[in-house]
């Protein structure tokens, strides 16, 4: 094991994974008290087009999945703060169409051989050191926004008509929700992958859930959760020689079950 | 007797269905109004415009206190009870103006929300989840929310709405006493417990009707301290010399 921790590409991994889980379990706790799982999900798989996007361009992938994401959640915000009865076909056509201009964009590009399925599922063990500085500038970015924010995001969240009579602007916040929620989507690629984002922002969550009273201790056990699912799951991936985001995701995964059967007692 | 809010010829309507039709209505600074009528007569259209959380298109608004001064109840409470909150976090959104302070909340903010637990006696709840509350109890704590913004006029919609009959007395005694220091005006349909403790009635059936209630109280047989819809409508009509109250 300690030999393990010698190689560059191990201490990446685990770099990588604890910035990730800082994020998600912060952004995570937003995500599910806002009800939307669904919509972070739709973000998630439509920064594919980013992706896409950028290896066309020649742009590094994480940086054009970024400007990707947070275009997609402006445009949901927008038309859901007019129209919210019809969320979930929106959300149902953004994941849709970026998925489809990410595949157009990586077939238009001549000798394409970059590893599609490392964003499908992940690959922490290819994270690079300037995907570690992409994450840390990423993760000061989404951690002291919440904390400058957190009243308004906290009343926003909870009763928006109530915060809006309180005179906070409501579409911003919003807005602001989703654009974190974003960005946390994009970091969490690299670790877990885009299609097991939703896994990695929502198990450590409802774990929390069951133990917390308050919005911050929530984010607070929740980036805990996160980074021993994470740190578990890497050990687990290194000497089986398994996906690492499948690990990390069936750890959460089964300490989620364990503890519901054990608190049934 | 100071007016806070005077209502002159409003209408609103949705798209093209009229809901409220030439309203005209006075709040005194020391009123307890029950605004009552069926479903969907546009009760709580009125009380979101003289919130502002509608715009007026026809009629006027005159508020002669600021908007912050205005505390709104919500009607459904129970919304969001798995949000991970506290009652005293839910109190503390009530505080105004919302403090520059970076994280966390100032020993000010803090004594002020406890004040106003205390106003409704939950001081002790104030570490409890508000999902692990009872309807009667967490309709205490978004009373207070209403009360840490320093109000002069607190407007409720249908506050007892999933409350039990104990429950529901607690309340209005709780806002009578309130009534002691600020306005009140409740849309409600639980009319016989309302009217015991209302001192006017405005029935919203796109129309507006006023009633004095100390003129009506005198023809209702109110012994048994419950009083049935159908006598309170029959009272309501024989008291038809205070209003222009003519049925289509």
């Amino acid at each position: 094991m300690l030999e393990a921790l010698q190689y560059d590409f191990i201490q990446n991994a685990l770099l990588a994974g604890i910035l990730v889980s800082l994020a998600v379990g912060i952004i995570g706790s937003l995500v599910v008290v806002n009800k939307i799982t669904f919509l972070a999900g739709g973000m998630a798989h439509s920064s594919y087009g980013g992706i896409g996007l950028a290896i066309f361009l020649g742009l590094p992938i994480l940086f054009g999945a970024t400007v990707f994401a947070v275009i997609t959640a402006i445009i949901i915000a927008t038309i859901t703060l007019k129209n919210k009865g019809r969320i979930d076909s929106i959300i149902g056509i953004m994941w849709a169409f970026g998925m489809a201009i990410g595949i157009i964009f990586v077939d238009m590009t001549p000798g394409y051989n970059v590893d599609l399925m490392s964003y499908l599922f992940g690959s922490i063990i290819a994270v690079s050191h300037e995907d570690i500085i992409y994450l840390a500038i990423l993760d000061v970015f989404i951690i002291g926004l919440v904390l400058f924010f957190y009243k308004q995001i906290l009343a926003v969240s909870y009763d928006s008509e109530f915060a809006s009579l309180r005179g906070i602007n409501i579409k911003f916040f919003y807005t602001l929700i989703l654009i974190l929620a974003a960005l946390c989507v994009v970091a969490a690629i690299k670790v877990v992958g885009l299609i097991l984002v939703i896994a990695l922002l929502t198990i450590p969550t409802y774990l929390a859930e069951m133990f917390v009273k308050k919005l911050s201790s929530m984010m607070i056990l929740s980036s805990i959760l996160a980074t021993f699912f994470t740190l578990i799951g890497l050990m687990i991936s290194y000497f089986y020689d398994i996906s690492s985001g499948a690990s990390i995701i069936i750890v959460g995964v089964f300490t989620l079950l364990l503890v519901k059967l054990l608190g049934k007692k | 007797m100071n007016k806070i809010l005077e209502i002159e010829n409003l209408s609103f309507s949705y798209d093209k269905l009229n809901v409220l039709e030439n309203i005209n209505l006075d709040i005194l600074n020391d009123d307890f109004l029950a605004i009552i009528g069926p479903n969907g007569g546009g009760k709580s259209t009125l009380l979101k415009l003289m919130l502002g959380l509608l715009k007026t298109k026809n009629g006027k608004i005159k508020k002669y206190i600021k908007n912050e001064l205005l505390a709104y109840v919500p009607q459904n409470t129970n919304l969001n009870t798995d949000f991970p909150i506290t009652a005293l976090e839910v109190v503390l959104m009530g505080h105004t103006p919302i403090s520059k302070q970076f994280f966390g909340y100032s020993k000010d903010d803090i004594s002020c929300a406890m004040g106003s637990l205390e106003k409704v006696s939950m001081q002790e709840f104030a570490d409890s989840k508000i999902g692990d509350l009872s309807g009667g109890q967490r309709q205490r704590v978004f009373i207070a929310r209403a009360l840490c913004s320093n109000p002069e006029v607190m407007l409720l919609d249908e506050p007892t709405a999933s409350i039990d009959v104990k429950g529901q007395k607690e309340i209005y005694e709780l806002l009578k006493q309130l009534n002691e220091k600020i306005a009140i005006v409740v849309v409600s349909h639980d009319i016989s417990v309302l009217l015991n403790y209302a001192k006017n009635v405005a029935h919203v059936n796109k129309n507006l009707v006023y009633h004095h209630l100390k003129s009506i109280e005198q023809n209702v047989d109110n012994e048994n301290e419950h009083l049935c819809e159908v006598e309170l409508l029959s009272a309501l009509g024989k008291k038809q010399v205070c209003c222009n109250h003519t049925h289509k």
